[in-house]
């Protein structure tokens, strides 16, 4: 087995890790299904209101790619398309209906097809440009990382506890289209159900986050060129797929973590997307400050509001002090005791490190929400090296990015990248450069402007 | 305490915006806000929700706190050297009275520059900042405070109060400010005054103060014999091809003459301990500095010309003048430094390198070392140019390979 050992990257001890309980959210009656989700598609509604939809029926389609389906996680009847500026479509909600009835597809089909029909494509990601695999591309390698180094990051050992059938049967599907390679935690005990997978190229990775990432291990096994293309799936996302080819139906039920210093009982939740923040947390969260709600982790999410829908791509929440009633005198002198530090600017870092470790074991940090700075330009280097274990310079790239030189950023390997591959870098930034913005316009751009 | 004083800031938050009475303010405002209390701005809606809580004022005031063991000691060295000028004052006797007195006249005498060279540079900055209505940058904390340091204590102040309004206008501000120049700003000024007003600026009679300052010890006559000379001054100056002006232990501790901060090499030892501890500045560039100028200034000894600064033993050349000064804090500049890790190992050492050989080979500057880290800034993007390219080349065989291939 291939190992790859990282010496860069950066854990960072954030609190409120989830237990391994898995909680039940009631089911709501309606369901959001929010087209903004999927980034890079332009939705073309199939339903209007009044329609009844069965689970895994067509909702809305992508304009580009007309086959591309976006499916419903629950049956039940269309009760209100929410249209915003220009019509532009915001959501389309869903009344459930008690018992979900779901559609039936023919697993025997092309697995290509049954994809783009049952809504499941999306899950498909591809390098470049971090988006929805385009369906007119063939992949060289399909990526899986079974493990997730994000600060507070699910256990998928733990997520998809029985269920390795449908992940192997995922697996043996998707290695007709490309190779498949699956990612495994070099730290991970041996009964570790990805361990025993067939079908697929494993490697095991050593390192701290990033190394779960899924571009950080491509960049080691099979780098991407320009002209080639790579999938990526996300481990959980795979086992829905997989799911569809043995049951034949789209069950769209997954368990996300709730996690976070904010949050009273961080544990797993089952899920259908398309429910709203609010009622997965259900006020289990401490509301003496102001709230973040982050989609996602604390490093690469992005900020949610209560009434937002979940989406098919969740795997976990994080909520977080704001900060924004803190205010904090002189915090650029005077040492953070109580913060953790990824340098040694501050002098706490030294007693941190010589005093409370040693005599008292693991320290528990304050966390908050702040930039805690202005926006500057770049001027400290080799900051991004030191998180960055990828055969990339990233603050060179970043530059070209920001200029928009789209020849530059191929040269400098921008093929290779996901916005979150820099949310270390983001994080230990002393200018507060909004680097994972940066590169997913970047990306964005680039994509509109070569394909 | 903090409450009452934030709840004070905030009542004021108004006069300073936009429509209110002291707007063309706001930026003298929010840098004295940010300065008392961390901006509570949250993180973006997209990217990351946490951040470390350095941020770019940290960095820059522990690059000060680094100066201040230099600059202490300069003071005290500028005192020392008048009173050594008069004769009050004999080398090796000196008492406690004579220590205080020395560093009152050092303090009096360097005060007004760090006061001009901070009024002068920050008040750029402020106005700077109001009209493109940005934070202040906090780069100028550094280069305020390296400036005084860095010039000969006979300077008259207004050619300070010129370098500096010069160096931060054409330097700094139009490029875009700091993180956008391409030179290090405190050394654009010293170059400014060393080609604008030389004869104020090397020589035997600008490096110690003769004369007294805010009229304390005025006009009183010099010991026989005295001379104001560097060493690097007497080196150039001799034909004596095998003079050492001085032990190596008297330049390590700098009770010599030369400009404020640079004369100490234990004082910037324990900055530059401070700056590598807390990996403000690269010990790369740092360790390649001394390694070229190390190396040079050894081949000069083995294979050099038959002059006195060629036959000075290299690690010589690493206590004299502004070597160490240089390479401890004003090499590691990150903006204007190298910035890929293998470019610094090479824009390091190369400044090293071309810093001795000014020194040696060039028979009118007898210090080398800034124009040797100018001419490397200039080079800095080249370096990283080449370094980054290696990466790119690697990237496009890669990829060529693969058409073969197919």
């Amino acid at each position: 087995m291939q190992q790859i050992e990282l010496k860069r990257g950066l854990d960072i001890p954030l609190e409120g890790e989830a237990v391994r309980t898995i909680g039940s959210v009631r089911r709501p009656k309606v369901f959001h299904i929010v087209p903004s989700h999927f980034e890079g598609i332009t939705p073309k509604l199939n339903v209007k209101e009044g329609d009844t939809v069965l689970a895994g029926g067509v909702v809305f389609h992508d304009k580009k790619f007309e086959q591309m389906n976006f499916t419903s996680p629950v049956s039940g009847k269309v009760v209100a398309i929410v249209r915003g500026e220009r019509r532009k479509v915001l959501s389309i909600d869903i009344e459930s209906e008690e018992t979900i009835r779901y559609e039936s597809f023919d697993v025997k089909e092309d697995l290509r097809s049954l994809l783009l029909k049952s809504g499941l494509w999306c899950l498909i990601k591809q390098r470049p440009y971090d988006c929805i695999a385009l369906p007119n591309k063939e992949p060289k390698a399909i990526f899986i990382s079974s493990f997730d180094t994000a600060p507070l990051a699910p256990d998928y050992n733990f997520v998809l506890n029985g269920q390795s059938n449908q992940l192997q049967c995922a697996i043996s599907a998707l290695k007709t289209i490309a190779p498949v390679y699956v990612g495994l935690d070099k730290k991970a005990d041996s009964s570790s159900m990805f361990k025993n997978l067939k079908d697929c190229t494993l490697y095991e990775v050593k390192g701290v986050h990033p190394a779960g990432n899924v571009s950080v291990q491509i960049n080691h096994i099979s780098p991407v060129n320009k002209g080639e293309t790579v999938w990526t799936i996300n481990v959980q996302d795979a086992v829905l797929i997989g799911r569809l080819l043995t049951e034949g139906k789209v069950d769209m039920h997954k368990i996300v973590a709730l996690t976070g210093p904010m949050v009273r009982e961080a544990q797993y939740y089952n899920v259908l997307p398309g429910i709203s923040v609010k009622e997965l947390l259900q006020g289990n969260v401490y509301s003496e400050v102001p709230c973040t709600y982050i989609a996602g982790n604390a490093l690469s999410g992005h900020q949610v509001s209560l009434d937002d829908a979940i989406s098919i791509y969740d795997n976990q929440y994080t909520v977080i002090d704001s900060g924004v009633e803190t205010h904090e005198f002189m915090g650029w002198l005077l040492p953070r005791f109580s913060e953790f530090h990824s340098d040694r600017t501050d002098p706490a870092t030294f007693l941190d490190n010589c005093m409370t470790r040693s005599l008292f074991g693991k320290k528990e940090y304050k966390w908050d929400g702040r930039l805690k700075g202005g926006l500057r330009a770049l001027i400290m280097s080799g900051e991004y090296d030191k998180v960055f274990p990828m055969d990339i310079y990233p603050e060179q790239l970043v530059r070209a990015m920001i200029a928009n030189n789209i020849d530059r950023m191929e040269q400098l390997g921008a093929y290779e990248v996901a916005p979150e591959d820099f949310a270390l870098c983001e994080y230990v930034c002393t200018s507060k450069l909004p680097l994972q913005a940066i590169v997913r316009k970047a990306l964005d751009y680039m994509k509109s402007e070569i394909e | 305490m903090f409450k009452r004083l934030y709840k004070k800031v905030e009542e004021l938050r108004p006069l300073f915006a936009e429509g209110g009475k002291l707007h063309a303010f706001h930026s003298l405002f929010d840098g004295f806000d940010t300065f008392l209390f961390t901006p509570s701005t949250p993180a973006g809606k997209v990217g990351a929700q946490i951040h470390d809580g350095k941020d770019s004022k940290r960095t820059m005031i522990m690059v000060v706190m680094a100066l201040v063991p230099a600059l202490l000691f300069g003071m005290y060295n500028v005192g020392y050297q008048h009173f050594l000028a008069t004769g009050e004052l004999v080398r090796g006797s000196v008492t406690c009275d004579l220590f205080w007195k020395a560093f009152g006249f050092g303090f009096l005498a360097v005060l007004p520059y760090i006061l001009v060279s901070y009024i002068v540079g920050l008040g750029i900055e402020f106005t700077v900042a109001q009209w493109k209505k940005e934070e202040i940058q906090e780069g100028f904390l550094v280069t305020g405070f390296i400036i005084p340091l860095i010039v000969p204590i006979d300077t008259p102040l207004w050619m300070v109060a010129l370098a500096v309004a010069f160096a931060v206008i054409f330097a700094k501000e139009v490029f875009g400010g700091t993180g956008y120049n391409i030179w290090n700003v405190a050394l654009i000024a010293r170059v400014f005054l060393f080609f604008a007003y030389p004869t104020h600026m090397s020589g035997d009679s600008v490096f110690v103060r003769t004369s007294g300052t805010w009229g304390w010890d005025e006009g009183k006559t010099l010991v026989d014999g005295f001379s104001g000379a560097t060493p690097l001054g007497q080196l150039a100056t001799t034909s004596d091809a095998t003079l050492i002006p001085v032990d190596f232990w008297t330049a390590f501790n700098g009770l010599i003459p030369g400009s404020v901060g640079e004369t100490c090499c234990w004082a910037i030892l324990l900055g530059a301990c401070l700056l590598l501890t807390t990996g403000v500045a690269s010990w790369k560039t740092m360790l390649s500095v001394f390694a070229g100028g190390a190396i040079t200034a050894w081949l000069f000894n083995a294979f050099g010309p038959d002059t006195a600064i060629a036959h000075l033993p290299w690690y010589m050349h690493l206590v004299l003048g502004g070597f160490a000064f240089g390479a401890v804090f004003m090499a590691t500049d990150p903006v204007t430094s190298a910035r890929t890790e293998t470019g610094k190992w090479i824009y390091g050492f190369l400044i090293g390198v071309v810093a001795i050989v000014v020194r040696v080979l060039n028979p009118g500057y007898p210090e080398g070392m800034m124009l040797a880290i100018l001419l490397m800034n200039t080079c800095a993007p080249l370096i990283d140019w080449c370094v980054v390219q290696s990466n790119i080349n690697k990237r496009m065989k890669r990829s060529q390979k693969k058409e073969v291939a197919l």
